[in-house]
C-alpha cells in the first residue's frame, strides 16, 4: 500500500461568530476573528489517498481524476468565497479551519468512495497560515508514525 | 524510540508506458507522461529510520553511514539517469513515483547500518509526494 499526497491552494474569507452567543461572548471567544466584515486566508490543503499500486499503471490513483474531484468538490465550492455567506455548508456552523477541514474530508470522501478506483481518502491536512494547520481524521499523537507503531 | 529523517535530492527523467496496452490506451491513461523521450523531475527523498538512541553515542545511527548508503544505493543508481533505460528494475516496471518509492525501500531496508527503515517519502514536485511504509 502506498499513500499519495497532493497539495492544492485556495483563498477565502470567513468570520468566526456564533449567533447563539452574545456580542460580548463572541468577542471574548473569537477575538479579532469576530470582526464583522470577515477576513481572509490563503489556505493550503493536502489530500492524502492510500491504496495498492495498480501493476498495470504503477499508480495508486489517476491524478487527473483526483485533480478533477478536488477542483469540483473543494476549489469550485470554496475558492474566492466568503465562507459564512457563500457556502451553504456553513449556514449555522462556524467556519473555523477545524470545521472546514472536516467538511473537505467528508466532501472528498463521498466523492472518492463513489468512484471506481481502489484508493481511499486517508487524510486531509489544511493549513490556514504557515504557522497553523489542522488534520482530519484525528490521529494518535505523532500521527501516522504513532499509528504504525501501535499496529506492530 | 526516535525517528530520524535524512533528506537527499536527485534529478532523473522518466516516461510512463505499459507495453501490454495499445498506443491509444497508453495515451489515454498516461497523457503527457507517455512522451517516449521522457521528462524530468528534481526528486526529494526523505528516508526515516526508527531506532533506540545508543547510550554511548546519543545517536540512532551514524549520519555519515546513512549518507553513504543513500549515495551508494540510491543516488548512484538514479541521479541524472533516464530511469526507464538506465535503471534495470524499471525496464519492466513503470517508474511512477509510487514504484520508485517502493524500489528505494527495497534497496535500503537491508542496508541500514543500524536502526530500522520506517518510511520512504518521495517528492516528485513540491506539491506531490508518496509515502511507503514497507507494507
Amino acid at each position: 500500500m502506498v499513500s499519495l499526497t497532493k497539495r492544492y491552494r485556495f483563498s477565502a474569507s470567513h468570520r468566526l461568530h456564533n449567533d447563539a452567543l452574545s456580542a460580548e461572548e463572541n468577542a471574548r471567544v473569537f477575538g479579532k476573528c469576530n470582526s464583522p466584515y470577515g477576513h481572509g486566508h490563503n489556505y493550503m490543503v493536502e489530500v492524502t489517498v492510500r491504496g495498492p499500486v495498480d501493476p498495470a499503471t504503477g499508480m495508486v490513483m489517476d491524478l487527473g481524476l483526483l485533480d478533477q474531484a478536488v477542483e469540483q468538490e473543494i476549489l469550485d465550492r470554496f475558492d474566492h468565497t466568503y465562507l459564512n455567506l457563500d457556502v451553504p455548508n456553513f449556514q449555522g456552523k462556524v467556519p473555523t479551519t477545524e470545521n472546514l477541514c472536516g467538511e473537505i474530508y467528508h466532501l472528498l470522501r463521498a466523492r472518492l468512495d463513489a468512484g471506481e478506483g481502489s484508493a481511499q481518502l486517508e487524510k486531509i491536512r489544511l493549513e490556514e497560515t504557515s504557522s497553523n494547520f489542522f488534520e482530519y481524521p484525528r490521529q494518535a499523537p505523532g500521527g501516522l508514525e504513532q499509528m504504525k507503531r501501535e499496529k506492530r | 524510540m526516535i525517528y530520524l529523517t535524512r533528506r537527499a535530492e536527485f534529478s532523473a527523467s522518466h516516461y510512463y508506458h505499459n507495453p501490454d496496452l495499445s498506443a491509444e490506451e497508453n495515451q489515454r491513461i498516461f497523457g503527457k507522461c507517455n512522451n517516449p523521450h521522457g521528462h524530468g523531475h528534481n526528486y526529494a527523498l526523505e528516508v526515516t529510520v526508527e531506532g533506540e538512541v545508543d547510550e554511548t553515542t546519543g545517536m540512532v545511527l551514524d549520519l555519515k553511514d546513512l549518507k553513504a548508503v543513500l549515495e551508494k544505493e540510491v543516488l548512484q543508481r538514479m541521479d541524472h539517469k533516464f530511469l526507464n533505460k538506465e535503471v534495470p528494475v524499471f525496464a519492466a516496471k513503470i517508474p511512477t513515483t509510487e514504484n520508485i518509492a517502493v524500489e528505494i525501500w527495497n534497496l535500503l531496508a537491508a542496508k541500514l547500518p543500524s536502526g530500522r527503515l520506517h518510511r520512504i517519502r518521495l517528492y516528485e514536485t513540491n506539491d506531490l509526494y508518496v509515502d511507503y511504509y514497507g507494507d
